[in-house]
């Protein structure tokens, strides 16, 4: 058995498919990242797998629980890190923790040193009886993390754990989640839209756009499964009409692509590509207004499998509806 | 069913709201300031209302009326006498408001009288204010009952004569009104507690949290109405012994009177603050709740008769009484504050109040959603 098994999962809202058809499986132990930018349906996805949103179709086991016909096992085997902050700021730390013990029926001889001992991995001890209200957004998403491990869960899920963090608590968090699942041998799962948090976290990513599940593999596999190992990127200025033609035909150049007016070469050699690319432009009488050469990354990964660009989905997709009440 | 998360809910608001008294503070300003002003505005007797007097007869027996006027001024004080020459300048006056009413004495006034000629005494009054007009006719009715007593009153009256018993000591409006705060008080921490703060914990993400715990919805349901009963209990019970000690409530301290209150306070709180859910259960827009204060409040409040008594509605206004769980809390209540029953005055409402919470709850539950 699994510890996550996603079996066709659909959510429809009137006309509109937030989750199109997702099926994957996750292994215990394992950190596990969806991949996708803003309203791509990850928050709905999670939602549908942690029963707070029903599917229209399709299920999902978590730890053999199934969302349909046994939420509460559900609920008892997930540890839930929501996008938005959901600790109460009119709460101590130590308060919230508790109210959570509570109401996950932790026993109460075990429940404050179990309280301790999170607050004090999340590095939150001595802020134990501060009001939230006063926490960083670091602070507070540490506490959540704790929070949501009160119930010592099997299964962790955390949806954008580190948006809106600035980048040290952002390292934190990394270092927080490599430490956790160290430790205790959790199987994570996390959404995201930063590529290096996908990058440096996960064992394996689930690319998703449109609601699609588009690529799922480990972050290499995923950059090998494209062309070339390097890309070149580059801006021209007075092209011919058949220039994206005659790139194609530079040294060492598997595929080129344009979007926005810059061009990527997918290139087994993009020190090689750059050279040839500079005496053919100076040729045709075209001027070269930039280029760059780096290693693939997701971002190319995510261009090669969406047709589109992270960064520029992030804002082109501006409403989760799913946030409304029914 | 675990009661354990219940308490666990109820646990969370009562450590915020002993933290943070502002919901206390405002659920209690309020109401005590209308119970003060309010409560010595109306209600009281009319005093030193000025009353024009125009006598034309000049006779002993005016003279007598006159005197008498002088009795009421110096007694109860209901008004002072102002006399005039001219009928016509002092309806001018009445007019103008200088003077409240017109006491005419006419000139054949005496003549008529030992005639038993129809003797008549005309008045004319400012009845654009109900309350004066009325006070001063009473009192002036009273004169005119005196004045046709006979001299000497016969050993055995034959006449029909009806007589008044107090059962209770003078009320004053102030004590009257106590009720109808006591219940405001509580609407308001239902508002606040059951409306403007769940709505806001839910557009905050707060409720997501709960959500994704094994917590089901009745607990929560349950959890959320049990923690704004208590902090409805405390807001009314605040009210009753401080405003009690204000207006003089006697006897306020008694403790079966106070078990009995807070009985009353606490199936109205439950009341109140289910009714709240049901009408937020599916509101998700904070600025509702903030929206609707003002016209729930009208709603329930001024039908409950926690100003002025429901026999005096029009029927359409009777009916809305009769759902207006206000109109209990305040029935009750009243009865032990100004008249000090015993269980027998409150039995009524206690169990009408319990049933109406219960078919809130349950409609509160039905509608609530656990998922989003």
């Amino acid at each position: 058995m699994q510890a996550i098994e996603v079996d066709h999962l659909v959510k429809k809202f009137g006309d509109l498919v937030a989750v199109d058809d997702v099926s994957f499986n996750v292994a215990h132990g394992e950190i596990f990242g969806l991949l996708g930018p803003n309203g791509a349906g990850k928050t709905t996805l999670i939602r549908m797998m942690t029963t707070l949103t029903p599917p229209t179709s399709g299920t999902a086991r978590i730890d053999g629980h199934d969302i349909r016909t046994d939420p509460d096992g559900v609920r008892h085997a997930l540890g839930v890190i929501p996008q938005a902050f959901t600790s109460d700021p009119e709460l101590t730390a130590n308060e919230n923790m508790l109210i959570h013990a509570k109401l996950y029926g932790v026993p109460p001889d075990s429940r404050q040193a179990l309280i301790d001992t999170l607050l004090e991995s999340v590095d939150l001890a001595k802020f134990r009886d501060a009001l939230v209200r006063t926490f960083s957004g670091g602070m507070r998403r540490r506490l959540e993390i704790a929070r949501g491990l009160v119930h010592s869960p099997r299964i962790l899920f955390l949806d954008e754990p580190t948006t809106g963090l600035d980048p040290v608590s952002r390292t934190n968090v990394w270092e927080m989640i490599r430490t956790l699942r160290k430790q205790s041998e959790l199987t994570i799962l996390l959404t995201t839209h930063y590529m290096d948090e996908a990058d440096k976290l996960c064992e394996r990513i689930a690319i998703v756009d449109h609601g699609k599940l588009a690529a799922l593999d480990s972050p290499s596999r995923l950059k090998d499964s494209i062309p070339g190992t390097e890309v070149v990127e580059a801006e021209f200025e007075g092209a011919p009409d058949d220039w994206m033609e005659q790139l194609k035909g530079l040294a060492h150049a598997e595929a080129v692509t344009k979007h926005d007016n810059v061009v990527h070469i997918a290139s087994q050699n993009g020190p090689a590509t750059v050279a040839a690319l500079m005496d053919l432009s100076r040729e045709r009488g075209v001027t070269v207004r930039r280029v760059t050469v780096q290693s693939t990354t997701l971002d190319d990964v995510f261009l090669h499998y969406t047709g589109s660009e992270l960064r520029d989905t992030t804002h082109a997709a501006t409403y989760d509806i799913s946030h409304f009440y029914r | 069913m675990k009661l354990s998360r219940i308490a666990a809910l109820i646990e969370r608001d009562m450590r915020k709201f002993f933290r943070s008294p502002a919901l206390m503070m405002s659920s209690m300003i309020f109401p005590l300031v209308q119970l003060i002003v309010l409560g010595y505005a109306f209600g009281g007797k009319i005093k030193g209302a000025k009353i024009a007097v125009v006598d034309q007869d000049h006779s002993v027996l005016s003279r007598r009326v006159r005197e008498m006027f002088d009795g009421v001024a110096a007694g109860p004080a209901t008004f002072r006498v102002v006399d005039y020459d001219s009928e016509a300048r002092a309806v001018d006056d009445l007019r103008a408001g200088f003077v409240r009413g017109v006491v005419m004495l006419p000139r054949d006034f005496s003549r008529r009288y030992y005639q038993h000629d129809r003797p008549r005494i005309a008045f004319s009054e400012d009845n654009t204010d109900q309350v004066m007009a009325n006070s001063i006719v009473q009192t002036l009715q009273s004169m005119v009952t005196a004045l046709n007593a006979p001299d000497v009153q016969p050993r055995l009256a034959g006449k029909v004569q009806l007589d008044v018993v107090e059962v209770y000591p003078y009320v004053e409006y102030a004590k009257y009104l106590l009720a109808g705060s006591t219940a405001m008080a509580i609407f308001i921490v239902a508002m606040i507690g059951g409306g403007i703060t769940f709505i806001d914990d839910k557009s905050r993400g707060l409720h997501e949290g709960y959500l994704l715990t094994p917590i089901r919805k009745t607990e929560l349901v349950m959890g959320l109405i049990g923690a704004g009963a208590l902090k409805g209990l405390m807001a009314g019970m605040s009210i009753v012994v401080i405003g009690g000690m204000i207006v003089g409530i006697p006897g306020l301290w008694d403790p079966m009177r106070l078990l009995y209150l807070s009985l009353v306070t606490l199936v109205a709180s439950i009341a109140m603050i289910s009714l709240m859910f049901v009408a937020m259960v599916r509101v998700d827009d904070p600025l509702v709740p903030r929206a609707v204060f003002g016209v729930l409040n009208m709603l329930l409040f001024f039908p409950s008769g926690a100003i002025s008594p429901i026999e005096g509605f029009p029927k359409w206004l009777r009916w809305m009484s009769v759902v207006d769980p206000f109109t209990y809390t305040v029935h009750a209540l009243r009865n032990l504050t100004v008249k000090n029953t015993g269980i027998e005055g409150i039995y009524m409402d206690v169990l009408l109040l319990t049933g109406f919470s219960v078919a809130m709850i349950a409609a509160s539950i039905a509608l609530f959603k656990r998922q989003i």
